[in-house]
């Protein structure tokens, strides 16, 4: 923000990708916002705003959240996990190489939400079925795959990450 | 060449930025701008009697408040009617901030910039906006009728009305040709309004250098250089001080050709007289009441044909609501009414249009724009044949189609670029049998009849379609070898997930025989392309892609030239391979296109090792000749246009089975084929990723989207949770297949593929609906409360 404006801020700590950041927000001020605008991380993307399309997805001590409806003083001294922290050591994770290998993104504005959803749930569940991934992506709205590519990223996703833990 | 590329699943380069959340979208952009927030009107139809901001001025935070008086020169002036048209008598453009009247439930009435969006809004709460409420106009028959008008000074609230007749070969008007038919059918069909709703909504970002006297504008539009000129002129200021960037730009589908938004001038001028950094980000709120949406028509159909089922004539009357203002024309009804025969032979086709004004949000082109509708209507019209004449339904598409052989076919009307409506090639009937083969048409009798054993209502439905892609004016690009061997490639249009910077890169590095890792494509950025049209009409690949192809070739004539030089060599004996320029058949005489790129530009200084080849007296040279022969220029580069003389058209056939609930009327899609025809194919993996794309929002428009505006004129499901979109729950699987049917238009024989996949879903499904539950559908979006309701009436009709 580029100048004051008037409003009591609440001093918060969190950590977010392994990194120990502190911010000063407004008791309003949207974990999203706070993400994007006062820390700078903008590969969070906010598409509804009313907590519906998944695209603010982003995984809060591990568990995926909807940022837009989460207030940022409300995650205090959390760990959060956005789509810059899920390459591990510079390497792309098994999900991020799934979705590019199999073309499961156009515009690409959604994609954060569900590479966020899908790590957590690839993380709980190694070999899911196709009924299981299914319902793991049914929370987050697409507008330019029709899906297909997407629920091939995660089986895929699944693959590799079977290939290389095994 | 090198590697085949062209035609190949070449990986998308655009990936790696997007799945690491380090892509730019216009909202990660400008950390330190000002923030931009309207007031928007609440109501469908309003005199604004006045504006009071005394309450908003304490607000700690608060840069500025903008209203129409506020606005200088041509700012205050209407905005921009882009594409006019002879039949278009009533054209009328809505104002940047709303001028006295406001016309539909979201316009904007007062701009406000503050330090940041919380407190810009904070800001709008406490202006308090004085309005007279007038009646409003809503739904396109109330609005027919012209109790209330829309705009005082449009007669009967007709924006446009257009007739367009095509007599049948022996010169029967197609009036005429339905009363001299053996059989005809009338009825009515309703399409409802849905929209392009990308995930990303618009936005706005601004930048004005007081220095240099010159603005840089970010915007989330399918048309950066259409803006540019829109917002120079606007603002008074020189084209060249105006530079216009799309960035990463999350979905379009229709909604961001239109332009300029009045977010688009309001910012630029903002950010100048303020001289800050201005952004301004639409919520979904805002992008449901104040962009555009799309479909909602309504058909009155007249229909004559023989016993084979052959249209001898068909009558086609459309009401098309184009909401409060027509900022885009009439393109969409224009396309509905011109694409609506398909791959038939209509024997006499009569088409006419009105397009209304109502009191709700503009209307302009949704992926697809007019075609679902249109083809809604011709295939609804073809299964009414069928059934009347009871034959299967595709045998009548099959009596109607028109032959491989005589292309290209003259459909006598104007399309939606003012030019004849001609296709190109196509090979309907071995679509049609490669679609039958994939759905197993000719053995679902037996499934269907297996279902109903036990208990379980299914259908099979099937649609055919014809899309005029790649309309002209042109595209250009422009490519340029630098010295290190990299190749840079630039083209006006825009990109919104297509995959562009993949394919163009491919085209490039086909044509011109390098590594596709040494190509690096730019779209939408006027600093490096400055003319160009945009991203729409399934354009790009067939404008872009070809001007891109033909720049290739030029930069490779003229790198064979100087490599011939300098290898003493006929250029006709040259070959480049891997970024290297040899003479086929000896390997060893070669020299890097890096090297030929040093040499092509005549240097007096050096600025390394390798460019001292290039300095005048670095080596023999023919003291008769200039350094840079006529004609020629310095440099390893190329622009050319690509300007056809018509759209090419692609086409595809989708067939699915759907089942439903004999209790809860719930619908479900068991199978969906598609066979698709767009002409070579540049990259299979993404032409497929686009009929995904499309076929997805078709099922949307089919099964769930719709915008519900009560009688006031309030949209009542504006947000994600009352507008249902699919989820990857709701899509079936899609089963794709391809024909490739060459365009003899262009070099690449490329057609367009981006709106093909929604075209004709939802005259798919309702066929599926209605073989499933013997019903008639004629009106789609259809929920299972509507299938309820229809099989209800349809019971009492029968008792009756």
């Amino acid at each position: 923000m580029s100048e004051r404006t008037g409003e009591h801020r609440h001093a918060i700590t969190l950590t977010v990708n392994g990194v120990l950041r502190e911010a000063a927000v407004p008791a309003r001020r949207l974990l999203s916002d706070c993400l994007r605008h006062d820390l700078g991380l903008t590969g969070t993307h906010v598409g509804c705003e009313h907590g519906v399309c998944g695209a603010c997805t982003v995984l809060l001590d591990g568990e995926p959240v909807r940022s837009c409806l989460t207030f940022a003083v409300t995650v205090d001294g959390h760990e959060i996990t956005t789509v810059e922290g899920l390459a591990e050591r510079g390497e792309l994770s098994p999900v991020q190489r799934a979705f590019s290998e199999c073309h499961g993104l156009q515009c690409g504005f959604c994609t954060p939400g569900f590479l966020c959803t899908v790590t957590a749930f690839l993380r709980d569940n190694r070999t899911p079925t196709d009924e299981e991934v299914l319902e793991a992506v049914s929370g987050n709205l697409c507008r330019c795959t029709g899906y297909q590519n997407i629920i091939k990223a995660v089986h895929r996703a699944a693959e590799i990450q079977a290939e290389e833990s095994g | 060449m090198t590697t085949k590329l062209f035609g190949e699943r070449v990986q998308r380069r655009e990936d790696a930025r997007l799945i690491t959340g380090q892509g730019r979208f216009l909202d990660d952009l400008g950390a330190n701008a000002l923030a931009a927030a309207f007031v928007r009107s609440p109501h469908a139809h309003a005199r604004i009697r006045d504006v009071d901001v005394s309450a908003a001025l304490d607000v700690e935070g608060l840069v500025a408040i903008y209203t129409w008086e506020d606005l200088p020169g041509l700012l205050a002036e209407p905005l921009p009617l882009l594409i006019p048209h002879p039949a278009l008598t009533h054209g009328r453009t809505g104002h940047a901030l709303a001028r006295d009247i406001v016309r539909h439930v979201g316009e904007p009435v007062v701009m406000v910039v503050a330090a940041d969006r919380y407190v810009a809004e904070d800001a709008c709460s406490l202006i308090e906006v004085d309005y007279e409420i007038l009646k409003p106009v809503v739904g396109v028959e109330e609005a027919a009728e012209a109790v209330n008008l829309v705009h005082a000074d449009v007669p009967g609230n007709v924006g446009a009305h257009l007739v367009q007749e095509v007599p049948s070969p022996d010169g029967l008007s197609a009036r005429e040709a339905i009363e001299a038919a053996p059989h005809t059918l009338a009825f009515r069909l309703d399409i409802e309004r849905s929209a392009s709703m990308p995930l990303e909504g618009k936005g706005v970002y601004a930048r004005w250098d007081a220095d240099d006297q010159s603005l840089r504008v970010y915007s989330s539009t399918q048309t950066s250089t259409s803006v540019r000129m829109a917002v120079a002129a606007k603002l008074g200021l020189p084209l060249p001080k105006v530079e216009v960037v799309a960035p990463d730009v999350g979905g379009g589908f229709g909604v961001k050709i239109v332009h300029p938004w009045p977010e688009e001038i309001l910012v630029p001028w903002a950010a100048r007289l303020l001289d800050r950094e201005v952004k301004w980000t639409e919520d979904r709120r805002e992008h449901f009441i104040s962009s555009a949406h799309e479909r909602a028509q309504v058909h009155h159909v007249r229909v004559g044909f023989d016993d084979d089922g052959r249209v001898l004539g068909l009558d086609v009357n459309i009401l098309h609501d184009h909401g409060a203002y027509t900022p885009y024309g009439i393109i969409v009804p224009i396309i509905t009414s011109t694409q609506l025969v398909g791959p038939y032979k209509i024997g006499a086709y009569r088409v006419e249009f009105s397009s209304i004004y109502t009191n709700t949000v503009q209307v302009t082109p949704y992926r697809g724009a007019g075609r679902p509708q249109g083809v809604f209507c011709m295939e609804r019209t073809m299964d009414r044949i069928a059934a009347h004449l009871g034959l299967d339904r595709t045998e009548v598409r099959t009596a109607n189609f028109i032959q491989p052989g005589e292309f290209p076919y003259d459909q006598g009307m104007t399309f939606q670029d003012g030019r004849p409506l001609i296709y190109d090639s196509g090979d309907y009937p071995e679509s049609l049998r490669m679609l039958k083969e994939l759905i197993g048409w000719d053995s679902f009798p037996a499934m269907k009849a297996e279902a109903a054993a036990e208990g379980r209502a299914i259908g099979i439905g099937v649609g055919c379609y014809v899309e005029g892609t790649g309309v002209g004016p042109y595209e250009g690009g422009h490519v340029q070898i630098t010295s290190d061997g990299r190749v840079h490639v630039s083209t006006g249009l825009t990109s919104q997930g297509q995959g562009h910077e993949t394919v163009f890169a491919q085209i490039a590095a086909t044509e011109l025989g390098v590594p596709i890792e040494k190509v690096s494509v730019v779209t939408g950025d006027t600093r490096r392309f400055g003319y160009a049209v945009g991203t729409f009409a399934s354009r790009a690949a067939v404008m872009s892609g070809n001007a891109i192809a033909l720049a290739c070739r030029k930069v490779r004539d003229k790198a064979l030239k100087v490599a011939a030089d300098a290898l003493e060599a006929d250029p006709r004996d040259l070959e480049i391979t891997d970024g290297v320029v040899h003479v086929a058949g000896t390997p060893s005489a070669s020299i890097p296109l890096a090297t030929v790129a040093v040499l092509s530009n005549p240097l007096r200084y050096a600025f390394d090792k390798e460019t001292q080849r290039a300095t005048q007296f670095a080596g023999a040279q023919d003291d008769d000749r200039p350094p840079v022969a006529d004609g020629e220029e310095p440099g390893m580069e190329g622009k050319d246009y690509y300007s056809p003389i018509r759209s090419t058209f692609a086409s595809g056939m989708h067939a699915a089975i759907v089942e439903t609930d004999p209790l809860t009327a719930e619908i479900k899609i068991l199978r969906y084929v598609v066979v698709h025809d767009c002409g070579k194919l540049i990259n299979p993996m993404i032409v497929e990723g686009q009929i995904h794309g499309g076929v997805g929002q078709g099922v949307g428009g089919a099964l769930y989207e719709k915008m519900v505006y009560d009688e006031h004129g309030q949209l009542l499901n504006a947000s994600f949770m009352d507008f249902l979109m699919p989820y990857a729950t709701e899509v079936p699987r899609i089963e794709t297949a391809h024909l490739e049917t060459p365009s003899p238009l262009n070099p690449l024989g490329v057609k367009g593929a981006g709106e093909a996949g929604v075209i004709p879903v939802s005259a798919v499904i309702a066929a599926a609906i209605e073989d499933a539950e013997g019903i008639t559908i004629d009106r789609m979006p259809i929920s299972p409360s509507d299938l309820y309701s229809l099989r209800a009436e349809t019971r009492l009709r029968k008792i009756q």
